[in-house]
């Protein structure tokens, strides 16, 4: 069997068996962001940068739904796939 | 007055310490899901939560200074500092191999009950006088009663279903602190002492 089409079949046959923890961990993030998105769709008018004129400099930096999300995209691309990696390495 | 005049308003700053126990509670909801041996595999990880309850307690003296519109406000500031760095740095050490006992897992539990005894107690206003004051008591109910979870991890450190009460706590102290105004009306109440409501 060519390397290539077994290196394929293991990433698959790892896909399959992802742990629950694993799935779990690694929805965190996005769920967090998600919950951000809808803040921001709720209340549109807490992302200042939708409507910047006449916005003091705090005003433009208090973006709570964004910071939700940027939490949510932050955990999901520089910590899940570490523990998932060692979470799966030890099952 | 320079300070006042470049001063944020509360509301933001509560909002940028949410963000902080959101990122705290994350990283503890993972530590509890995969359990302290696999999270401390990458040594940084270990401490990473003391890191961040360590930092959240130095940024609150800023707080503590600055927001001085009444004295109760600041003791209860200066006081959240001092429990997050206590709990922090007690929980560094333990990361660090210095500390060795599974007690000290009760600074965090003490950390949290004088936290919340002294949201309670610096809010003297009734619950539905504006939006501030209901989640001073929500907050201060749910961070006493919470201090249960590390209260009971001292004494049995894999109970799995305290590691996640402590972990959600802090996510439901984020959620909470982004609900957050400085003067907004609560479940359609607003006292006329509370002042105008903006957005």
């Amino acid at each position: 069997m060519s390397a290539d089409v077994a290196h394929d079949l293991k990433a698959k046959t790892q896909v399959r068996t992802r742990s629950l923890r694993a799935r779990v961990l690694l929805a965190l993030g996005p769920a967090t962001a998600l919950g951000g998105v809808v803040w921001a769709i709720l209340q549109p008018w807490r992302l200042t940068l939708l409507h910047p004129h006449g916005q003091g400099l705090y005003w433009l930096l208090a973006e709570p739904p964004l910071y939700v999300v940027l939490v949510g995209i932050g955990f999901r691309l520089l910590l899940a796939p570490g523990i998932v990696a060692d979470l799966e390495e030890a099952e | 007055m320079i300070v006042a005049g470049i001063e944020p308003r509360a509301e933001f700053v509560h909002w940028w310490f949410a963000s902080g126990f959101l990122v705290l509670g994350l990283a503890l909801l993972s530590e509890a899901l995969v359990g302290s041996e696999i999270w401390g595999r990458r040594p940084w990880r270990r401490y990473l939560w003391p890191s961040i309850a360590f930092g959240m307690g130095l940024l609150m003296w800023p707080v503590a200074t600055f927001f001085t519109n009444s004295t109760i406000h600041m003791v209860a500031h200066s006081m959240w500092a001092q429990v997050l760095m206590l709990a922090g740095a007690a929980e560094l050490g333990v990361a660090r191999g210095k500390l060795h006992s599974q007690y000290w897992r009760l600074t965090s539990a003490l950390g949290l009950a004088a936290s919340g005894l002294a949201l309670l107690l610096h809010e003297q206003n009734h619950w539905l006088f504006a939006r501030a004051a209901f989640l001073h008591h929500t907050l201060g109910w749910t961070v006493l009663v919470a201090a249960v979870f590390p209260l009971v991890q001292a004494f049995r450190p894999r109970s799995f279903t305290a590691a996640m009460g402590f972990a959600t706590t802090f996510v439901v102290i984020a959620v909470l602190l982004y609900c957050d105004r400085d003067v907004a009306p609560i479940f359609g109440h607003l006292s006329y002492y509370a002042g105008a409501p903006h957005r």
